[in-house]
């Protein structure tokens, strides 16, 4: 596999930083959406009577919580997106000056 | 119920010119992508000039099936809320990509996913164990499409199945062989502009009907069907096999080959992620859009209608088009199911003959020492063989119930490709045993289980009892790939591999070296 080294040394403690900080976001969203879709699941499989609360005379609540579910999941990737093109990449184009200036 | 009036199945004058434009169109694409596909990176990662907007839009093209559009709507129709459980499970899968695989896998890939998995491993072994997983998946995966494929437009247009199958492989095959990966991306985003196009225009039309309020559709559908289709019904029956079903959808996602290898035709992991973003959100708004159409279908069409013209409601969302928007409008959602099934096979078919080109001839038959020009001709062999073999399978399996060999896609997925990509992107001394150890142990489960579980045992083999209790295999067989993966790399460590690891750290986080 081509690999282009890189040309200065990498500033350890900074790079450790930011990969800790890119998982740290990484694991926190991934876990929102792990417990609110497999939360979704058990309740659907040992409570499904939650879902089927009247909050209208017909409308059950199980129907905005669906919904709800689609839109967080379009929502965090958005919050994921939006950290990373203001935070992250800032923060990897410190560590790649660093790196060329030694 | 013998006197439903409909002009579903007899040939559709819209349909066909709308079908005969679409097919015009891509094949005018496809020509000029001919002219730009002759290097590697241009064959199999359309140059990496896709931008973040279009490869959401391919990527969702590829990803919205005619499966998923006229099954999930027809489920709706029929099962009422039980449908929206598998919506959301078929989404919930892209933010896992996002947030675990979609940057490392971009910066870290040339081609294909196998290239992640092998990057600081024995390149043969792994490439073999990878492209095994990888192989089976789209195999499966194609079987399903094109048998539905068949029957589908055997339903829709009243054409022999033999000859869908075989009209769907031919275009198909163009569009890879031709124009390769260019083209492919061009077909998925016109597909998945049409869809949603149609659908959207669909809703419309639904909502036009009832005074543009959803309280009153659910007030129809409650009144004539009883309060329980707006509920959970009996689709979840077992804790586990939800449970199941949710692992395998989620994580097998972030393990479809043909749409990992979609990151690679975007120029950076910004963009990779951008993409990922507009797909989710595309993807999203459909699945909404299909649960609207299966109520809507449910409420104007009528569910003994529906369950009359096929007992799987796969016609609902097409007799819904003709009830709102007549012959025309029938034309052409008809036309957009087809162009659907031609796209996502195209993507498919690509993969597939990525992963025998670039991961098993150049990398294990020629030792990474190929031209450029071979590859390429390698990988238009391996299409058009490909391309013959789904349509040999498709007319093999035709009146055989396949639906479960998606299923069994996602669990390949979730259990041979994640499992081995997530741990050779985390985990320093993740080793070439491993990572062998637990491909080949998730793909022989997941394989290996669901022959023997209710899926196949029963609804297939008719045996009177399951020997394992669960219809999809992956939250064992993806467990069990992990400790595979675990206890393989204990066992034989890899010291080379984990000296590589800081070199491929860099190379991850900071897209030092990224092609």
């Amino acid at each position: 596999m081509p690999t282009d080294r890189p040309k200065g040394s990498l500033d350890a403690e900074m790079f450790q930083k930011l990969v800790v900080r890119k998982w740290k976001v990484s694991l926190t969203l991934a876990a929102i959406m792990l417990v609110a879709y497999y939360g979704f699941i058990l309740v659907l499989a040992f409570a499904k009577d939650v879902l089927a609360y009247k909050i209208g005379e017909h409308l059950t609540i199980g129907i905005p919580v669906g919904m709800l579910l689609i839109v967080l999941a379009w929502v965090l990737t958005g919050v994921y997106v939006f950290w990373a093109n203001s935070s992250y990449d800032k923060s990897v184009k410190d560590v790649l000056k660093s790196m060329r200036r030694d | 119920m013998d006197q439903i009036v409909t002009s579903i199945g007899q040939p559709n004058i819209t349909s066909i010119v709308f079908f005969l434009f679409f097919i015009c169109a891509t094949l005018v694409i496809t020509y000029y992508a001919a002219k730009k596909s002759r290097s590697a990176s241009q064959f199999y990662a359309a140059g990496r000039s896709v931008t973040g907007w279009q490869n959401g839009l391919a990527l969702a093209g590829d990803y919205m099936s005619a499966a998923s559009f006229l099954g999930i709507a027809g489920l709706v129709s029929l099962r009422g809320y039980d449908g929206l459980i598998y919506s959301i499970g078929f989404l919930v899968g892209w933010p896992i990509i996002m947030f675990l695989i979609a940057e490392p896998l971009r910066n870290l890939g040339k081609y294909t996913f196998v290239d992640v998995v092998a990057y600081r491993l024995s390149q043969k072994p792994i490439r073999i164990a990878a492209s095994i997983g990888s192989l089976m998946t789209v195999c499966f995966y194609l079987i399903a499409q094109m048998v539905g494929s068949g029957s589908l437009i055997m339903l829709i247009f009243g054409m022999p199945y033999e000859l869908a199958v075989v009209i769907v492989g031919m275009v198909m095959i163009m569009y890879v062989l031709f124009g390769g990966m260019l083209a492919t991306t061009w077909v998925q985003i016109i597909k998945a502009v049409l869809l949603l196009g149609g659908a959207t225009l669909m809703v419309f039309l639904i909502l036009l009907h009832f005074g543009f309020s959803y309280g009153e559709m659910f007030k129809q559908a409650a009144l004539t069907y009883g309060d329980g289709v707006l509920s959970p019904g009996g689709l979840v029956t077992n804790p586990w096999d939800a449970l199941s079903l949710g692992i395998a959808l989620m994580f097998g996602t972030a393990g479809l080959p043909h749409i990992l290898m979609r990151f690679y035709t975007v120029p950076d992991a910004k963009e990779a992620r951008k993409s990922v973003f507009y797909a989710t959100g595309l993807i999203g708004y459909f699945y909404i859009l299909t649960f609207t159409i299966g109520f809507g279908a449910m409420v104007i069409v009528g569910q003994d209608v529906i369950a009359a013209m096929d007992s799987g409601g796969n016609m609902a969302a097409l007799l819904l088009a003709e009830a709102t928007g007549g012959t025309v409008f029938l034309g052409f959602i008809a036309a957009v199911a087809f162009a659907t099934i031609l796209a996502v096979v195209a993507g498919l078919t690509l993969s597939g003959a990525s992963t025998l080109s670039h991961d098993l001839y150049v990398s294990v038959f020629r030792s990474g020492k190929s031209s450029e020009e071979e590859e390429v001709k390698v990988a238009r062999i391996a299409t058009l063989g490909l391309g013959v073999v789904a349509i040999a399978l498709g007319l093999a399996f035709k009146g055989q119930n396949v639906a479960f060999m998606v299923g069994l896609a996602f669990a390949i997925a979730a259990s041979a490709n994640f499992p081995a990509l997530l741990l050779s992107i985390l985990w320093r001394n993740f080793s070439t045993f491993g990572a062998a150890l637990s491909i080949g142990t998730g793909t022989t489960l997941a394989v290996g289980l669901i022959i023997i579980s209710p899926t196949v045992w029963v609804d297939i083999l008719h045996n009177p009892m399951a020997i394992f209790p669960l219809r999809n295999p992956a939250i064992i067989s993806m467990t069990a790939a992990f400790a595979a993966g675990y206890l393989g790399s204990k066992l034989r460590p890899d010291p080379e591999a984990s000296r590589r690891y800081e070199e491929q750290k860099i190379r991850n986080y900071l897209g030092v070296g990224a092609e």
